[in-house]
């Protein structure tokens, strides 16, 4: 099934392909209008629309990227087009090589997390029987069901009470709890999905049940564990009430709650320049790496609809 | 590991190791879910029945007062009123456009590609970064759109319903990749060959989309919804960022208040946890009815 999937997810990025597939749902869409003149004139509105909603959707993370190195007043770029935000970034409060370090201590710390805790997890419910299975698998998924609010308003107290108050270690682990329903259920059919023979082969030429999950599962659900991974990151990195709420430190403070409280630092002007600059830094890593990992993350989608 | 098939006492061994190896498996799991999920959750119900300052903490049990506080405070009405607005026009927008740009691009040529690819990236950035890009946008004065708004004399975030519609445009660019993509899994799961049969009887393309394509997507819309009402009925960061709450506190949606009662100005935990208890209660009963609603046709 592994396999399976990831041949559908490229297929869904690609398109259907298959004749049935293109012709499918009946929505817009040229049809088999060859070059005739006529034809030419249904094609026009086709590419006047599916061009706009490209533009639409592309003009506003490219004018940023543009706006943030071209000259505007009030900012730190006044003439001529050069890195003056970027300058501002660097000298505001902490200073951004402090901010971009805790977000990636944050994400990095989610990432680990997240992958290690679902990798045995799931491990545990594809493989194991054991009394409260399903309890637990189920209690796990109803995290979905609770408000983010719900959990952090307690969970600030509670992160107090043990010490964790403004940490950036407590922000990690309550990220990573938030990314365990999609995490364990994507890492339970990932694991599913391994023929049983493989690891009982293991087992059998005198594995531990660690050495059949390290030396022979491990590599055979890679591909779900990236997607674990891909999501957990997204997230943590981006994320802005977790921090905003846990966080009264500016020197703690991640990227996206430190150019959020950039905007009004300024003597009450807002420097535009400056959060063009943030925002950039904020998306580029994200954008790069859904570019590089596109089919995984689309897998991430997948596995929600292969179980119902 | 197929444990019962193995007789014996060999048999009562290995499913002992079965079970203790599980739980040593599980048990990071369990921790996690245990630590950061059941004792918060118990704990907000306590704290929703106890007087609870931001500083002071726990000041011993007033139970119904920070019920009554909740539903007395003077935005209450207001943003539960202006949250269903938005989540009512959030929803019909994304699932509509969402279903509506999987089916003009699911065909699988060179620019549809790249229609894809770039109705996906916004996704791919976080809430609060698309809040930020968008709120230089709407700028009156840094905007790519503020000399014409000058010469038309408008507003994005100026008026309510503007900044309302300010903010469903943001949501609409971040969160329509996202739904279009769910709706593309779901098309996909359609087998080819009942469209294939459609097209043999004749079935117009609005009578294949009517009365194929919609029944048998009937799943993915009903995650789909679910989905998205749960998400806009708890927004928050596009107008904690966006908006301020503003203009004339007309924008502000019940996390907000959440947020607003907890940790600026009133800094009581005990009401704010009262009002997160009530979010959480309305949002198991609105999810219930829609899955119920999505399925009954199933069954006549």
């Amino acid at each position: 099934m592994t396999t399976d999937t990831s041949s559908t997810a490229r297929g869904i990025l690609r398109g259907g392909g298959s004749e049935p597939t293109a012709r499918r749902g009946g929505g817009g869409g040229p049809g088999r209008a060859g070059t005739t003149v006529g034809g030419l004139a249904l094609r026009t509105p086709y590419w006047v629309l599916t061009g706009g909603l490209a533009v639409i959707f592309l003009f506003p993370l490219v004018w940023t990227a543009v706006a943030s190195v071209s000259p505007h007043a009030g900012t730190n770029q006044v003439e001529g087009w050069g890195l003056g935000n970027y300058e501002t970034l660097t000298r505001y409060q902490a200073g951004i090589w402090r901010y971009l370090f805790n977000s990636a201590f944050v994400s990095l710390l989610t990432v680990v997390l997240t992958m290690l805790v679902s990798l045995l997890g799931g491990y545990a419910f594809a493989r194991f029987r054991f009394p409260g299975k399903n309890l637990l698998f189920m209690t796990t998924l109803a995290i979905l069901m609770v408000p983010y609010t719900t959990l952090l308003i307690p969970l600030y107290v509670l992160l107090n009470e043990v010490g964790l108050q403004n940490s950036l270690v407590g922000v990690a682990l309550v990220l990573t709890m938030f990314q365990l329903p999609f995490a364990t259920f994507m890492m339970r059919i990932s694991f599913e999905a391994v023929p049983k023979e493989l690891d009982e082969a293991a087992l059998i030429d005198g594995c531990s049940s660690f050495g059949a999950l390290w030396r022979v599962l491990l590599p055979a659900v890679r591909p779900g564990l990236i997607t674990v991974g891909l999501f957990a990151f997204l997230t943590a990195w981006n994320d802005f009430m977790a921090p905003l709420i846990l966080i009264n430190d500016s020197e703690r403070a991640t990227l996206p709650l430190a150019v959020v409280n950039l905007r009004g630092q300024v003597q009450g002007v807002v420097d535009y320049g400056a959060t063009e600059a943030g925002v950039v830094v904020l998306a580029l890593p994200c954008a790069v790496l859904f570019l590089l990992l596109q089919r995984h993350y689309v897998r991430g989608f997948m596995s929600g609809a292969l179980k119902g | 590991m197929v444990v019962t098939a193995v007789p014996g006492s060999a048999g009562r061994i290995r499913r002992r190791r079965q079970r203790v190896e599980g739980w040593l498996y599980a048990t990071p799991t369990a921790l996690f879910v245990l630590g950061l999920f059941l004792v918060p959750l118990f704990l907000v119900l306590r704290m929703s029945a106890s007087r609870w300052p931001l500083l002071s903490g726990d000041q011993g049990v007033n139970f119904p007062d920070n019920y009554t506080k909740a539903v007395e405070n003077r935005f209450f009405t207001d943003s539960v009123v202006f949250t269903l607005k938005y989540t009512v026009l959030a929803t019909v927008l994304l699932i509509g456009l969402g279903l509506g740009l999987a089916l003009l691009v699911q065909e699988s040529t060179r620019w549809k590609g790249l229609l894809r690819v770039s109705i996906l990236i916004p996704s791919a950035l976080g809430l609060a970064s698309a809040s930020l890009l968008f709120y230089v946008l709407y700028s009156p004065i840094a905007g790519p759109l503020a000399p014409l708004m000058q010469r038309l004399d408008i507003t994005f975030l100026g008026s309510p319903n503007a900044a309302l519609y300010s903010t469903v445009f943001l949501i609409v660019w971040r969160f329509t990749g996202f739904y279009m993509l769910l709706m593309l899994v779901g098309l996909q799961a359609i087998p080819g060959d009942v469209f294939e049969a459609a097209r043999i009887d004749g079935a117009s393309r609005w009578q294949t989309f009517r009365h194929i394509t919609l029944p048998l997507l009937r799943p993915t819309l009903a995650l789909t919804t679910v989905l998205c009402v749960t998400g806009s009925l708890l927004a928050f960061e596009q107008f904690y960022i966006l908006t301020k709450g503003g203009p004339d506190n007309s924008t502000i949606t019940v996390v907000q208040l959440v947020y607003n009662v907890a940790f600026q100005g009133r800094n009581d935990l005990g009401v704010a946890a009262a009002l997160s208890v009530m979010i959480l209660g309305a949002l198991v009963l609105v999810n219930a009815l829609q899955l119920r609603a999505f399925r009954r046709p199933d069954e006549s």
